[in-house]
């Protein structure tokens, strides 16, 4: 056995975290604009016309909840603070009701999304190459194979349930085989996505016990990649050197970390809504079905339109900002589908437009932290739906009160059953 | 007409190479790269637009 000095102390089990625990309020609203929640049921089910309302009425909207935080739902409000980490952090990019210390800055639990200006620059640029376009067209081939497979497995069902047996497996099977995880663990990973994504409002020691199976599996897979070195991220991570030195225990397992996380559960997402909005818009389903080519521009209207991903910020100083008394460690909200939605960006803004040509919307964020998985996800639902198209050009809901929706800063259906009109 | 991709703007969302795959390329990074010297044929000018119009980061100028 390899003996890699990183890897062998790990921490006693149940120690909590050093940080500052808010209280955890949860319960009905009582108004959007001082008491805002995304952890609400109404906020998962519909948070398009709650947005609206607050961009109209009170653009920066205020909570006690989670410590304290504000939720900017103008696209040039939203768009100032992603470029703004002078004075915005992202020493944790999840608001709930835990901070962590100031000191984890500028490298985070999770780099690089976790990490700020000048540590932030040397964790990404270690991660770009294996995600630029030409890298990820590798994992085209296999991720068609694979969506098929999925498909003839539905074969003599008439309804099945298109996020929890179609979205959810193809980016669980690519980041698998991209970090060289066995494919088999799948349900794992959606305990560990659920985990660090819905359960915010769980008690301390639950959420700690939880983030600490994600943790003992990732040192798990770091061992087993010791043992057994191959040409995947996992051991191109535990290899890596930042400044000449190889990384940090915590850096190598946060990185996979969130390479897990944050691959799976947008782009199961960005699939299931893109399929939710044509299960709903035949209109839309038979002009992709007879125009396959206008499937690109389509998909980045379905990602405008319905953008999956939130991100958080922690506000460093005590300021004035755009009009509001933002106090230090108050949360942001980073609501990229809020400025999505902003008719002084888009024209239409609240309609989906297959066709729109012009599209400059931030559903993989806006500045440094552009999302790094960005041109995989895009094969990902490029793939995905142009096979599901192929295959099943029929489809509607089966029982649209029966669809439901992840809670939490990532949105996308998570039951979605589709009533299938199988061709011939 | 030419292309122009300012490099302190530019994060690599690939929307110019995605659009413009005549025009743009990207670097070993992914982010956006102008293919020769930017000049752009009157067949390609609309591309072009597209490409300036859809960059999230307004990375690209067209002169």
């Amino acid at each position: 056995m390899t003996v890699d000095d990183r890897f062998v102390y790990s921490e006693p089990a149940g120690e909590e975290p050093e940080g500052v625990r808010s209280e955890i309020i949860t319960g009905p609203v009582s108004d959007w604009a001082t008491d805002f929640s995304h952890l609400e049921p109404e906020w998962s089910a519909d948070p398009y016309p709650i947005q609206d309302d607050l961009r109209q009425r009170c653009p920066i909207a205020h909570t006690g909840r989670f410590g304290g935080g504000w939720l900017p739902t103008r696209y040039d409000d939203v768009a100032a603070i992603a470029y703004d980490t002078e004075r915005f952090s992202s020493r944790s990019i999840i608001m709930g009701n835990f901070r962590p210390p100031h000191d984890i800055a500028p490298v985070g639990g999770s780099p690089p999304i976790s990490s700020d200006p000048p540590f932030h620059h040397h964790a990404r640029k270690l991660l770009l190459p294996a995600f630029t376009k030409t890298a990820v067209s590798r994992q085209e081939p296999a991720t068609r194979v694979f969506c098929h497979a999925l498909i003839d497995a539905f074969a003599g069902q008439d309804v099945v349930d298109a996020a929890a047996d179609y979205a959810q497996h193809i980016p669980m099977r690519v980041i698998a085989d991209m970090l060289g995880f066995p494919p088999e663990d799948g349900p794992r990973f959606r305990e560990f996505v659920e985990s660090v994504l819905e359960g915010i409002n769980l008690p301390p020691e639950e959420r700690i016990a939880r983030m600490e199976r994600l943790f003992d599996y990732l040192l798990g897979q770091v061992h087993d990649h010791l043992d057994h070195p191959r040409d995947d991220l996992t051991s191109y991570l535990i290899d890596a050197e930042i400044f000449g030195q190889k990384l940090s225990a915590d850096h190598v397992t946060g990185a996979m970390a969130l390479l897990l996380i944050a691959g799976i559960d947008t782009t199961w997402s960005a699939i299931g809504s893109s399929l939710w909005h044509l299960a709903g818009h035949p209109a839309d389903r038979r002009r992709l079905v007879a125009e396959p080519a206008l499937l690109p521009t389509a998909m980045e209207e379905f990602l405008r339109a319905y953008a999956p991903v939130t991100m958080a910020r922690l506000v460093k100083e005590d300021m004035n900002w755009r009009g509001v008394a933002m106090k230090a460690d108050d949360w942001i909200l980073l609501s990229f589908p809020a400025a999505n939605r902003d008719p002084a960006q888009f024209d239409r803004a609240g309609e989906v437009v297959i066709d729109r040509e012009v599209n400059r919307h931030a559903a993989f964020g806006l500045g440094i932290h552009r999302c790094v998985g960005s041109h995989l996800a895009r094969m990902e639902l490029r793939v995905a739906l142009d096979v599901w198209l192929e295959r099943v050009p029929e489809f509607s809901l089966a029982d649209p009160a029966a669809v439901t929706w992840s809670a939490g800063q990532i949105r996308g259906p998570r039951s979605l059953p589709l009533r299938l009109g199988w061709p011939g | 007409m030419k292309v122009q991709i300012d490099p302190e703007r530019c994060q690599g969302h690939g929307r110019c190479y995605d659009i413009a795959p005549g025009l743009f390329g990207d670097d070993e990074e992914g982010y956006g790269q102008v293919l020769g010297d930017g000049t752009v044929a009157p067949d390609q000018e609309r591309q072009a637009r597209l490409a300036e119009f859809n960059c999230p980061e307004r990375a690209i100028e067209v002169s």
